[in-house]
């Protein structure tokens, strides 16, 4: 047993040793870096009452929860219908809704070009119908159709693997109860399907936060708080506000996620 | 049951084509785009070419390549440092065992860019780190990392392989014969899903890789931005083709074996 241990130390090692090298100690730094300002560790106060980056923090926020929301109301409903449905196409159709599942950030923004942007086909269709060009890829507009584009396919797919799980039986006695169908999915489905959106939301919640690719492509403009960490870093040569804002990014983007993984007791992490 | 359809199966059939269209014709716009010779005119009046993706590959070659190669460094990294921990921990469940694993998960919760500054400014500095390619390797090891642990801890968990160690213990094979012979095997299902994750995950990462990169180790993503920056929409979307060509095929893939591995679940 005692020879097992060290066998299992030496298996554990060199995964700890890297991450202590390349993550824990960089992100120690990197807290510190954010007071080598000229005002101290009051860099990180002066950031939260400084009317930019806390708008920037404000907007961010509103931004990751409305895109949430939308995205579990969406993802809701098109995952329970194709988990509790079987017809022809059924596995074209869920073949579509995660064709997008790993596209990174830049090229979602570029989706969201070619479906809003100068050149994109919602601006030809009104083109054609009003003569008014209706294009908005270049804004926050932009930013929410790309994050939801973003969010969906990861979300249907935990939604549908969640309601695969729910037992037909207990809508099925609802229904011959009396309950009318949105009284079956208000008291039987969504609160089967509550730690999935837990989770799902957590996650989408987090990514929204931090998504950096789609913005980038989209424009500069946008503040979020990570164009504005970038912009600091590499414009404004801002180490200290770049390094702070990043750690105030991280923090919250990690509590959010600890904090859906105690609620829902199950394994939550963030991709892309 | 589901012989019933009504006015409630049309409608949730309607709007679920609805959302797959929003997530597919954009999709079909790029790639058509990619082979079209005149975007604006249209592909029936300007004709079909692969003008476009020749340029592309004259112009970003070496960004293909390099993504590539990142992503096998990568692979072999994951496996290397995580199928070892992922065996750690499905062997013990104490505090110290779940304290390894939150701080091993981190680096999925943190976004990329606020990683990829702390990298530059913990290691920045460093020789000629800053301009290598491992500089970039080493942000996209932490960020995947923690899916192959992930996946090959569910399916050793999943396979109880305490219990079948146990038997080849009793049997008298020592630790690394035991590992070679029972972990690994019954482990691969998770161990695949796990690598298509990792490569597949490399290959498309942006987020860090912009802070992380300098202009002689340009990766895919990062040229895909620059060609959607100051390219004309044509070479952006053939670039998008071929990035495309090379990720569908590995979606496909770990999709069976994620499938393969975990049964209808698909963990992120």
């Amino acid at each position: 047993m005692g020879q097992d241990r060290l066998a299992l130390a030496v298996l554990v090692a060199p995964a700890i040793a890297f991450l202590a090298a390349f993550f824990l100690f960089p992100l120690v730094l990197m807290l510190r870096t954010g007071a080598t300002g000229p005002q101290g560790w009051s860099t990180y106060a002066i950031i939260l009452s400084n009317e930019r980056y806390l708008g920037s923090l404000w907007k961010t926020v509103v931004l990751a929860a409305s895109v949430t929301a939308a995205t579990l109301v969406i993802s809701g409903i098109a995952g329970v219908f194709l988990a509790r449905t079987r017809f022809r196409g059924r596995r074209l159709l869920t073949a579509f809704l995660t064709l997008p599942l790993a596209f990174p950030g830049v090229v979602v923004g570029f989706m969201v070009i070619l479906l809003a942007g100068r050149q994109g086909v919602i601006g030809e269709l009104t083109h054609a119908v009003t003569g008014d060009r209706l294009v908005f890829a270049y804004s926050l507009a932009g930013l929410f159709v790309g994050y939801l584009y973003f969010s969906i396919p990861r979300t249907v797919l935990t939604v549908m693997a969640a309601a695969e799980k729910l037992d037909p039986a207990l809508e099925e006695a609802a229904r011959s109860l009396g309950a009318s169908p949105w009284v079956v999915v208000r008291d039987v489905i969504i609160p089967g399907l509550k730690g999935a959106f837990l989770a799902a939301g957590a996650i989408c919640f987090a990514t929204a936060m931090g998504a950096f690719g789609t913005a980038f492509t989209l424009a500069t403009q946008i503040d979020v708080l990570p164009m504005v960490i970038y912009a600091e870093f590499t414009v404004g040569a801002n180490i200290a506000v770049a390094a702070a804002l990043s750690f105030l990014l991280g923090a919250i983007t990690w509590a959010v996620l600890a904090a859906a993984r105690t609620a829902a007791g199950g394994t939550v992490a963030a991709a892309g | 049951m589901t012989r019933h359809r009504g006015a409630v199966f049309a409608a949730g059939l309607a709007f679920t084509a609805l959302v797959a269209a929003f997530l597919v014709i954009p999709v079909i716009l790029s790639v058509l785009a990619g082979i079209t010779a005149n975007y604006q005119r249209g592909i029936i009046a300007s004709g079909v070419t692969l003008l476009w993706v020749e340029r592309v590959l004259q112009l970003y070659a070496h960004t293909i390549g390099l993504s590539l190669g990142i992503a096998l460094a990568a692979l072999l990294c994951t496996l290397v440092l995580g199928v070892p921990v992922a065996y750690a921990l499905a062997r013990h469940s104490g505090r110290l065992a779940r304290l390894a694993e939150e701080a091993l998960v981190m680096p999925v919760a943190i976004p990329g860019i606020a990683t990829g500054l702390a990298l530059i400014l913990a290691w920045g500095a460093v020789g000629e780190f800053r301009t290598h390619w491992s500089f970039i390797l080493v942000g996209h090891v932490l960020f995947t990392l923690p899916f192959m642990v992930r996946s090959t801890l569910a399916v050793m968990l999943a396979v109880n392989l305490p219990t079948l160690e146990e038997a080849a213990r009793s049997l008298g094979a020592g630790f690394f014969a035991r590992f070679r012979t029972v972990v690994l095997p019954n482990a691969a299902p998770g161990i695949l899903a796990g690598s298509l994750m990792v490569v597949t995950l490399s290959l498309g990462e942006f987020n860090m890789t912009l802070l992380l990169h300098t202009p002689f180790t340009m990766t895919l993503p990062v040229g895909l931005a620059d060609s959607y920056a100051s390219m004309r929409l044509e070479i952006g979307s053939a670039y998008t083709l071929i990035f495309l060509i090379l990720l569908v095929p590995l979606l496909v893939a770990l999709q069976w074996a994620s499938d393969r591995a975990f049964g209808l679940e698909v963990r992120r």
